[in-house]
């Protein structure tokens, strides 16, 4: 369990990333797939070539921010379609992976990692290291919150929501979506270089799907704690995080269901989510017992006139 | 202050659904001139601003702002001198950021956006001040997101975020045309002052003749992409809409005959 909550920490991470682009900047970014191997293998690399385990993990996010940077100019500058554009970069990325690594899987064994000083002391898999992760990951998230609500921030968010507006008001989208990309994908490369460490190898097929597992943790996540407030939007992609590695640990301890079958689940939770986050029925119902997200249901006081515009989602 | 010399654009240029928007436009502004423009659809009214605003490039002339010539400027520059409000009302706004966040962004045009502080105490305590001459209660619900309020209340937070750091030229498509007229009215008043009281100059497009003959100094009409005739300040106070139906009557049969005989 302890295990479980540790992976859900880290691939919190990841789905911070994905909650930037999928969310704040409204851009369909596939480009994790790549970018969280390439975080694993670049750190993977400089460890084992002896470099101090925290040079390695910081190079895993720069290493995935040039993944996000790919993408954000073929996007922008070529004006390919983003979905397209990460695409491109995620199966571009593979090849770079190997090139990175040097071979499919690349061991970490014996080497010094960021876990090395936990596990000296026994803390690896207890509460003591979901604690630890627990607190990186809501420092990340602080990290964005307050990233968010800077004048450059406001202006990525504006982006996402009203691009026409944004360019209207001066903001050059392009520097806003390459620059939210990088980000994105730095989170995303960090998440692998960590988890890479904390399995002891990386591989070249570790990526594959994970930006099923981001999107699920965002959708689940945003479903439980609601958008009302930044602050819980992006708790809730901890949480959501948290919330999918339990679902998978408990479907995997039903006889039925072997490791083979993540994948499957993987998507049918995502469908799940996404027809909660929908269904009007469930989200009162969610309403009702969330306490934070009553004021989502509190009619507008003074609004006579019914709004014109698109209404909240 | 705006200056448009020979400025001409062509839509689907060499295909059989080839249509000239607009075709050799002078236009002049002096500062604080506040000029209403009409038009039937096609006139080209629409293109005029987004040539303007650098939305559509132009095939041919120049745009000049303040003495500038930014033809070559693409629109998020060009965006430091100019404030828009659209016709539809959900395009000047985020949604999904409050009032006062969606200040804020507005505030920042043609500024650098770094890592401080988007709404800062001082600049929400101006913003409640500017919102109050709004008349209608935001200045109370500024952490509010902008997706809850109506049609009316967001065009005139658009109007406020297009005129409150002073641009040299605002543009206004249509804003009022997606309002009912009560609606219409308080916008109509709100834009009056803003434009009156910041000395702005300002170029509305408008369907509605009354309109174009109440507000401003000078009226200019368009009809398939060139400006058929203007009105002065002096010509303008007189006219009625009777008036400009049969000056409008009487360019569009003079165009019609230029075309058989042409």
């Amino acid at each position: 369990m302890a295990n479980t909550l540790e992976l859900g920490m880290l691939y919190a991470l990841l789905a911070l990333g994905v909650f930037l682009t999928y969310r704040i900047l409204n851009f369909a970014d596939l480009t994790v797939d790549g970018s969280f191997t390439t975080g694993a293998g670049t750190a993977a690399l400089l460890i084992t070539n002896g470099m101090h385990p925290l040079i390695g993990t910081a190079a895993g996010f720069v290493a995935g921010s040039l993944g996000g940077l790919a993408t954000g100019l073929l996007h922008t500058k070529l004006h390919i379609d983003p979905l397209l554009a990460s695409i491109l970069t995620m199966i571009a990325l593979w090849s770079v992976n190997l090139r990175i690594m040097g071979k499919a899987n690349l061991s970490l064994l014996n080497q010094p990692t960021v876990f090395t000083p936990l596990a000296e002391r026994g803390l690896v898999s207890t509460w003591w290291s979901v604690g630890i992760l627990a607190a990186l990951a809501i420092a990340a998230k602080l990290v964005i919150d307050a990233f968010l609500a800077t004048n450059f921030g406001l202006a990525v968010q504006s982006t996402g929501d009203n691009p026409a507006m944004a360019s209207s008001l001066g903001i050059s989208t392009d520097t806003t979506k390459i620059v939210t990309l990088m980000l994105a994908n730095g989170l995303v490369g960090l998440s692998g270089a960590l988890i890479a460490q904390l399995q002891g190898f990386a591989d070249i097929q570790m990526g594959v799907g994970l930006i099923l597992v981001g999107l699920a943790s965002v959708i689940v996540g945003n479903a439980i704690l609601g958008t009302r407030f930044m602050f819980l939007a992006s708790l809730g992609v901890i949480v959501g995080s948290a919330t999918y590695r339990l679902v998978i640990f408990f479907a995997l301890r039903w006889d039925v269901l072997s490791p083979q079958d993540m994948k499957l689940i993987s998507a049918t939770l995502v469908v799940i989510a996404l027809v909660i986050s929908q269904s009007k029925g469930i989200r009162a119902f969610f309403a009702r017992i969330s306490p934070w997200r009553r004021s989502d249901t509190v009619p507008e006081p003074l609004l006579a006139v019914p709004s014109t515009g698109e209404e909240e989602a | 202050m705006l200056r448009l010399a020979d400025v001409s654009k062509t839509f689907f240029a060499g295909t059989p659904n080839e249509r000239r928007a607009l075709r050799h436009v002078d236009l002049r502004l002096a500062k604080g001139d506040f000029v209403t423009v009409i038009g039937s659809n096609g006139a080209g009214k629409s293109t005029l601003l987004n040539v303007i605003a650098g939305s559509l490039p132009v095939d041919c002339g120049t745009v000049q702002i303040a003495g500038r010539n930014v033809v070559k400027v693409p629109d998020y520059k060009r965006a430091s001198m100019i404030g828009r409000v659209f016709q539809d009302p959900a395009a000047g706004t985020a949604p999904h950021l409050t009032i006062e966040q969606n200040l804020a962004v507005a505030e920042s045009r043609g500024k650098r956006r770094g890592l401080g502080k988007g709404v800062t105490r001082a600049r929400r305590h101006r913003y409640e001040h500017d919102l109050q001459t709004l008349e209608l209660g935001l200045e109370s619900r500024m952490r509010h997101r902008v997706g809850l309020l109506s049609g009316g209340q967001r065009q005139a937070l658009s109007l406020l975020m297009a005129s409150f750091t002073g641009p040299d030229l605002l543009l206004l498509d249509e804003h009022t045309a997606a309002l009912d007229p009560q609606r219409a009215e308080l916008v109509l008043g709100i834009t009056e002052r803003v434009v009156r009281d910041s000395g702005l100059t300002a170029l509305m497009v408008t369907h509605n003749m009354d309109q174009a003959l109440r507000m401003g100094n000078r009226l200019l009409m368009m009809h398939e992409g060139e400006i058929v005739f203007q009105l002065d300040e002096a010509a303008k106070k007189d006219a009625t809409v009777t008036d400009l139906l049969a000056m409008f009557g009487q360019v569009k049969g003079q165009l019609t005959d230029r075309t058989l005989l042409g």
